[in-house]
């Protein structure tokens, strides 16, 4: 039967998803001038970009993200712009000797962003997930409720970057070796240590973070970030959200929200998202925005469960075979949708489930 | 199916004494204790899998999802900065990353200091903090002899006991950072067998608090 590659069917579906949501498609060019990424070098995931100079003389380059590109080109709104887009990107991938093109899709939200956009970015982060594979996870954090946190804490901001490295490797030794460094008192070191291994359903972490963050971080905060997570109970996808506090993005960049998504059988994260209004604001706009994007490239992980054949069929012929019979023998073949090689032999290396010889097929239709 | 967990024991006498953690945590093997040229071994009764690998090279097994788990010391943790959960200080395998230089080793200041190495990340990061201006020469072994021929002023480099320093009349300037070898796993592994891992985790911290007390 026909099979698509994972990468073509999930792109598909979530075409789907997020049409069926009023995301509209944002096509762009493959370049953009180099200014924007030099300005903006921390966002990117590597700071190693493809750079041409155009008929005018301006450094351009080729995009290693969409995210700038779509704040870049966007205005401030009374209403939320609601985009997915489906690019290549070109980055240096780590350990990688190159640069790679890496299929992405995602979306972006940006304007006066509420608790319902942010509750529909992470019920569409969370199916998104579920159109790859149902064994899937997506852990939620949220960057403004570690920042308030850390902030009621009285300490120098020179080891706020490794304390947040701790916290993002899940690493109890150096989180407690960098509060010492830091001077924080033992009650906020093992809230910290405690916070670091907080990590399950919803059901299960909520009413925990409640306990330990209590007067230290914004009641309007945790209660919105109680809202919107409990609004994702009701869905379908509420098996997959854990709330997990090692998510944590470039927190220059990001605020609030930030997520990860994973699925079982793929080695690293395959979607990554997060509210980035700290970047919009960088960027001279004054609305807000939230997105995700799925790594589409990682899928390829996939591909080795799906036991399969490049062809089911084969289907031989020798050069006495008038044409008009090879054709109908084909289309017969074809007919309940199989995938039909016509050779004259097999080639080498090619995985098939039959070979029809076309004189078979003529023997069967003269018998029949 | 029970999951197999895959685990990536460094090769030689810190993957044996970490191995038998492992056993004690309720994953044995049998067939990684019998003598073999062997790299794979499995006990699907238990649901693990053990492979040796090179030490330097656990990061990448376990950051790429080929191992769920593994021990990878803090220097190759510092050297590559895999993204991975590190779960667990062992405190096995003990040493430092220092400098070191021939003995009277003045650093002129006026100069860049050539520093030959195999850790450039760590080096370029530690002289990059102290806003030094360095000549970086990688190196990937004997690098006790690079200040002995001129190539370089200092080292950096492991410091186990001093011994190899003091035979090529070296000598430690200063220490980088303390290492010893770490209980890692790959983020996306620690999703979906977070139970057999934390049964780990649970078992090697009360061996290591049985061992010290």
């Amino acid at each position: 039967m026909m099979t698509r590659s994972p990468q073509e069917r999930v792109a598909y579906q979530l075409r789907d998803l997020y049409g069926r949501y009023g995301y509209t498609q944002y096509k762009m060019s493959k370049f953009e001038g180099y200014d924007l990424y030099a300005r903006n070098k921390d966002f990117l995931i590597s700071d190693q970009v493809i750079t041409f100079t155009d008929l005018s003389g301006k450094l351009m380059a080729l995009k290693p993200d969409v995210t700038l590109s779509i704040v870049k080109n966007s205005k401030d709104t009374a209403s939320v712009q609601k985009l997915y887009y489906n690019e290549n990107v070109y980055r240096v991938t780590k350990g990688a000797q190159g640069f790679r093109e890496i299929q992405q899709m995602g979306l972006e939200c940006l304007g006066p962003i509420d608790s319902y956009c942010i509750s529909e970015v992470l019920l569409l982060a969370a199916k998104s997930l579920s159109t790859i594979s149902g064994d899937a996870v997506l852990d939620v954090s949220h960057l403004g409720l570690i920042r308030q946190l850390l902030d009621s804490m009285a300490f120098s901001h020179d080891h706020r970057a490794a304390l947040l490295k701790a916290i993002g490797e899940k690493n109890p030794h150096e989180l407690t070796a960098a509060c010492q460094a830091a001077q924080l008192s033992e009650d906020d070191t093992q809230l910290l240590r405690e916070l670091t291994t907080l990590s399950g359903s919803p059901e299960q972490v909520l009413p925990r973070l409640e306990q330990l963050v209590s007067g230290k971080v914004s009641p309007d905060t945790l209660a919105q970030f109680r809202e919107v997570i409990g609004s994702l109970s009701c869905s379908s996808i509420a098996p997959l959200v854990r709330i997990d506090f090692s998510v944590v993005d470039d927190i220059h960049y990001y605020n609030g929200y930030v997520f990860k998504g994973f699925v079982n059988g793929i080695p690293g994260s395959v979607l990554s998202g997060g509210q980035y209004d700290k970047l919009m604001k960088k960027m001279g706009r004054s609305d807000r925005a939230i997105g995700f994007a799925v790594y589409l490239d990682m899928l390829e992980h996939l591909e080795d469960t799906q036991a399969g054949y490049d062809v089911d069929t084969v289907l031989l012929y020798d050069e006495t075979t008038p044409l008009t019979q090879i054709r109908k023998a084909a289309k017969a073949l074809a007919s309940n949708g199989k995938r039909v090689l016509v050779q004259r032999c097999v080639p080498e290396d090619i995985r098939y489930e039959t070979i029809v010889n076309i004189q078979e097929v003529t023997d069967l239709e003269a018998d029949a | 199916m029970k999951q197999m967990l895959n685990i990536a024991l460094p090769k030689g006498r810190l993957g044996e004494k970490v191995y038998a953690m492992f056993k004690k945590a309720g994953f044995p093997c049998p067939s990684i204790e019998e003598p073999s040229r062997k790299l794979i071994f499995e006990n699907e009764a238990c649901g693990v899998r053990y492979f040796w690998v090179k030490p330097s090279d656990v990061a990448i097994y376990v950051e790429r999802g080929a191992a769920d788990i593994g021990v990878a010391g803090k220097d190759i943790l510092l050297e590559y900065e895999p993204d991975i959960y590190e779960l667990l200080d062992l405190d096995l395998g003990k040493c430092r990353m220092a400098v070191a230089a021939k003995a009277g080793f003045r650093d002129d200041t006026r100069r860049k200091l050539k520093v030959a190495t195999k850790f450039t990340n760590i080096a370029s990061q530690y002289y990059r903090d102290q806003g030094r201006d360095i000549d970086i020469i990688h190196l990937n072994g004997s690098i006790e002899i690079a200040p002995i021929l001129g190539l370089s002023d200092v080292i950096v480099d492991i410091v186990e006991t001093g011994t190899t320093l003091k035979e090529n009349d070296l000598q430690v300037y200063d220490t980088i950072v303390p290492i010893s070898a770490r209980l890692i796993a790959n983020k996306a592994s620690y999703k979906f067998k977070g139970h057999q891992i934390d049964q780990i985790l649970a078992s090697m911290r009360q061996q290591m608090a049985t061992t010290t007390r």
